[in-house]
């Protein structure tokens, strides 16, 4: 049975954003609720002064005042300009892209979230972060589109089928908190939930320890690289010439078609996937699809190995002609 | 005998400019009659299925969308017992998730969309502009049984098994993924726009062409602008919906890839489309209540509406700012920052419009001469929970709030404030308020007014608690929830069986009125306006006599000179 005490009425705040939302919301209950009071106020005090029996003035005033429309127009709207900063600041800074993050991969499926830290531990419907951590998590489906929501953070963000996309958060209380899957996915939508565990460094740091051995994820992709052929021909020494990879990770890539594209996880997953929509400038459209034959999973890790290998300079990407 | 021979010419010139076949001199010359039969006088089936009077098919609309209302409400009903329990004990996922698309589906299509419009706007129209029928009366009957097709349809596919999508049809897992009656609720859904579509070309072409003479835009009633404005988005938007479902379809049936991104499609794109309609779509369950309510403030004031051209546009500006919003429904579908940003900005722009409205009806009240009737409860409910929905419409607005509780439980007690808060209670105040006239009797006051009080304190404690549980993080959809979460559903739960309290006694003494209801006058409120001059029931053809609007809109008489109503 439920007591009083256990009825929440906040949810956990466990990041700094969070409180910064939390906030937002009770400055904007305070506003509405005056607002939506005063209304209510000055309705019944009409209703009660000028009801049909009672002796009130009843002088006509003027049906239509320029004055007073304009006041509770403009007045409004400023209001909502205000509301609007604040809120875009919040989900601005939500967007930018966190540095030193720690990196989770997530892949959502019907009906369960699976989860790959960088050093090869994976988890399903629960993840593990370090206390103080900023945690980026990349995300991406294998089937319909689900939404990672973590209401302790409150944050969430859909996860899509054919795409990458990102959140991140910095924990700043140890604990056990919510996972839901947010955006309707069929029968065990409810069922998609999970949990984030906070925990300090150390504990994080041991626990990472624990399970059987892992490779990371950077060295399984560059297992892969070799194994499904992409070394074939992105190698320096190849038959084949195709654009070298070293580097290649948040440069600039100019397109056959006159384009210059900024080569993120997005730009490398379509490059595997569907190759000919981006032909680098200044090459044979020779590279097959990749579509149907790797699984969400091997593709971060091969993306994850292209990060990593971040030495040489871009230039070698520009063929001597 | 001269103000009735300037009458005469004046509607003599109205006939010849509406091109009608001159009238029998006797019409004019007989002025003391009997009553012409009313239009509910013929009894027979054929006389209500091949009807071409605007009232009778407004009433076939009324009888359609009860039976889709309550087919709705039982769906809610049983989710909401379900929900009692964290382990959701009393149906299984599956079903769950068939019952809330049957709910959202036939809620949304087959109950708001036409509620205001297809009934109190196909009835009072017409009486409204003094007009005998609306411009394409057999256009009018075909929107209906076009209506009846897409509903049977979408019966049809509940009965077969069903659809899980939830009502919004969202790709890739209704064109690829579900494994329900999908193509077969689509195209229910996209017949029926075709009602929608009809309709409103309907409404525009009779707002443009048949206004009684001497009814200038700015003498319109407040109703039959927000009608005006609906009817815009009837046309502009419906067919991109049924663009939207015939794609999805498309990619449902032949795996033409659109929106899955496995056949090479982008789910994002589906969810532009649906929402480019559906938001709109939004306002057409909002847009009508508020005429209705324009109405009922006038009437029960007995005051012209404060600020009437500001009222006016505001609905004209709902209906245009309305296309530039659907983007607020993705702000973390992935959508890129900055088009985020535009939308709420948008979003917060059209608030403005509604406020405006909510501050005009409250000014009418000053120095009105109040009575607090059935409809006038209504009506003040309604400016209640929609000022309460619009507020929270303002949080949901806000980026940053929005990310948080986006699909949650908040989102769902925002737009039922708006729609059934809003949109429901308008419809009833308004049915209460015109009953009389549609029935010719009076419906049981004190019980009129108890139900009023009885439906806006279950609707508060039905979606009231769901704000909270939407903070705290309870997703929409959901058919278990974890525990925390159960005090809040229970009181939703409870609150729903009040609310449905509320809705069944209407139905029953509505219908009981019907026959031992007290006679009503011709204008039993004393309120203004050309559907109270005529008799209650109207005649066939409306009136025996063409109006002239000779006054300006709403023009009660200053207080201590009322005329006596009759």
């Amino acid at each position: 049975m439920t007591t009083i005490a256990q009825i929440q009425f906040f949810p956990d705040q466990a990041s700094k954003m969070a409180g910064q939302v939390d906030t937002l919301l009770v400055w904007l209950i305070l506003l509405t609720g005056a607002v939506t009071f005063a209304i209510a106020a000055v309705m019944i005090f009409f209703l009660a002064k000028y009801r049909k029996r009672a002796a009130a003035d009843r002088t006509p005033p003027k049906a239509e005042n320029l004055a007073i429309e304009v006041t509770w127009s403009v007045i409004p709207f400023f209001i909502f300009l205000g509301l609007f900063g604040w809120g875009a600041k919040i989900y601005f800074n939500e967007s930018i892209d966190p540095k030193n993050a720690m990196e989770v991969h997530v892949v959502g499926k019907q009906w369960m979230w699976k989860l790959e830290h960088l050093q090869g531990k994976r988890e399903i419907n629960e993840l593990h972060v370090p206390l103080g951590q900023t945690v980026k998590l990349v995300m991406t489906s294998q089937d319909v589109i689900h939404c990672f929501f973590m209401p302790a953070f409150r944050i969430k963000e859909d996860v899509l089928p054919g795409r990458y996309t990102t959140q991140w958060f910095k924990a700043t209380k140890a604990g056990t908190y919510s996972i839901f899957c947010a955006q309707y996915c069929g029968t065990n939508h409810a069922l998609m939930t999970g949990q984030v565990i906070v925990m300090t460094p150390t504990d994080f740091a041991a626990w990472l320890k624990t399970g059987r051995e892992t490779v990371s994820v950077a060295q399984r992709g560059e297992q892969l690289f070799h194994s499904l052929g992409c070394s074939g021909c992105h190698a320096a020494q190849a038959a084949v010439r195709a654009p070298l990879l070293e580097g290649i990770y948040g440069s600039q890539v100019p397109l056959a078609d006159g384009r210059i594209v900024h080569a993120d996880e997005r730009y490398l997953r379509d490059c595997i996937l569907i190759p000919n929509t981006q032909i680098v400038a200044g090459f044979d459209p020779v590279m097959p699809s990749f579509q149907g034959r790797i699984s969400e999973d091997d593709l971060f890790a091969i993306i994850t190995y292209l990060k990593s290998i971040g030495s040489s300079p871009p230039e070698a990407n520009i063929p001597n002609r | 005998m001269t103000g009735w021979r300037s009458r005469k010419d004046e509607y003599e010139a109205a006939r010849v400019r509406r091109n009608l076949m001159p009238l029998p001199v006797q019409n004019y010359a007989v002025v003391e009659k009997e009553e012409p039969p009313s239009y509910l006088q013929e009894h027979t089936l054929r006389s209500w299925l091949f009807t071409t009077d605007h009232k009778r098919i407004g009433l076939l609309y009324l009888f359609t969308i009860i039976v889709f209302f309550v087919i709705a409400a039982i769906a809610a009903a049983i989710m909401r017992l379900n929900l009692l329990t964290p382990r959701g004990d009393l149906i299984q996922a599956e079903t769950y998730n068939k019952l809330f698309t049957t709910h959202g589906v036939l809620m949304v299509w087959f109950f708001l969309i036409p509620s205001i419009p297809s009934v109190l706007g196909n009835f009072l129209l017409p009486l409204m502009l003094g007009a005998r029928d609306l411009a394409f009366p057999k256009l009018n009957l075909l929107s209906w049984y076009i209506f009846i097709l897409g509903g049977a349809i979408a019966l049809y596919a509940l009965l077969v098994g069903g659809v899980d999508t939830g009502w919004t049809f969202y790709t890739p897992y209704s064109s690829t993924y579900s494994n329900s009656h999908v193509a077969l609720m689509a195209a229910g859904v996209f017949i029926n726009g075709f009602s929608s579509i009809l309709t409103g070309l309907n409404f525009i072409v009779t707002t443009h062409k048949l206004r009684a003479p001497g009814m200038t835009w700015f003498r319109l009633r407040l109703f039959v602008w927000s009608m005006y404005a609906t009817s815009l988005i009837f046309v502009l938007a419906t067919p991109v919906l049924a663009m939207t479902l015939t794609l999805m379809a498309l990619e449902r049936i032949w795996h033409v890839g659109v929106f899955d991104p496995a056949l090479g499609g982008d789910p994002l794109l589906f969810q532009h489309l649906f929402w480019f309609y559906s938001h709109p779509a939004v306002y057409i369950m909002i847009l009508p209540g508020m005429g209705v309510v324009s109405e009922l403030i006038c009437a029960f004031a007995k005051k012209r509406v404060f600020g009437y051209t500001f009222v006016a546009f505001a609905s004209m500006a709902i209906a245009l700012l309305g296309f530039l919003v659907w983007g607020h429904h993705m702000f973390v579908s992935s959508q890129s920052v900055f088009t985020g940003m535009i939308f709420s900005f948008l979003s917060f722009a059209v608030a403005v419009p509604s406020a405006i409205k909510v501050f005009n009806w409250t000014a009418t009240l000053y120095r009105g001469s109040i009575s607090l009737d059935t409809p006038m409860l209504y009506a003040i409910g309604f400016i209640g929970l929609f000022t309460v929905g619009g507020m929270t419409g303002l949080f949901l607005a806000t980026l940053g709030i929005d990310v948080h509780v986006h699909d949650t439980y908040f989102v769902i007690a925002h737009f039922h404030y708006i729609m059934v808060g809003g949109m429901v209670m308008a419809f009833m105040g308004g049915l209460h308020f015109w009953w009389p006239k549609i029935s010719g009797r009076m419906y049981p006051e004190f019980l009129g007014k108890m139900t009023a009080i009885v439906t806006f304190i279950g609707f508060n404690l039905t979606f009231f608690p769901q704000f909270i549980l939407g903070y705290l993080g309870m997703p929409r959809r959901y058919h278990a929830y974890p525990e925390q979460f159960q005090v809040y559903n229970v009181l939703s739960t409870a609150g729903a069986s009040i609310l449905g309290l509320g809705y069944l006694l209407p139905l029953c003494y509505l219908i009981w009125s019907c026959r031992y209801g007290k006679r009503a006058g011709n204008n039993p409120w004393g309120a203004k306006g050309f559907e109270w001059e005529t008799t209650s029931p109207p005649p066939v053809h409306n009136f025996e006599q063409p109006p002239v609007q000779t006054e300006e809109v709403y023009n009660y008489p200053p207080p201590g000179h009322e005329a006596v109503a009759d």
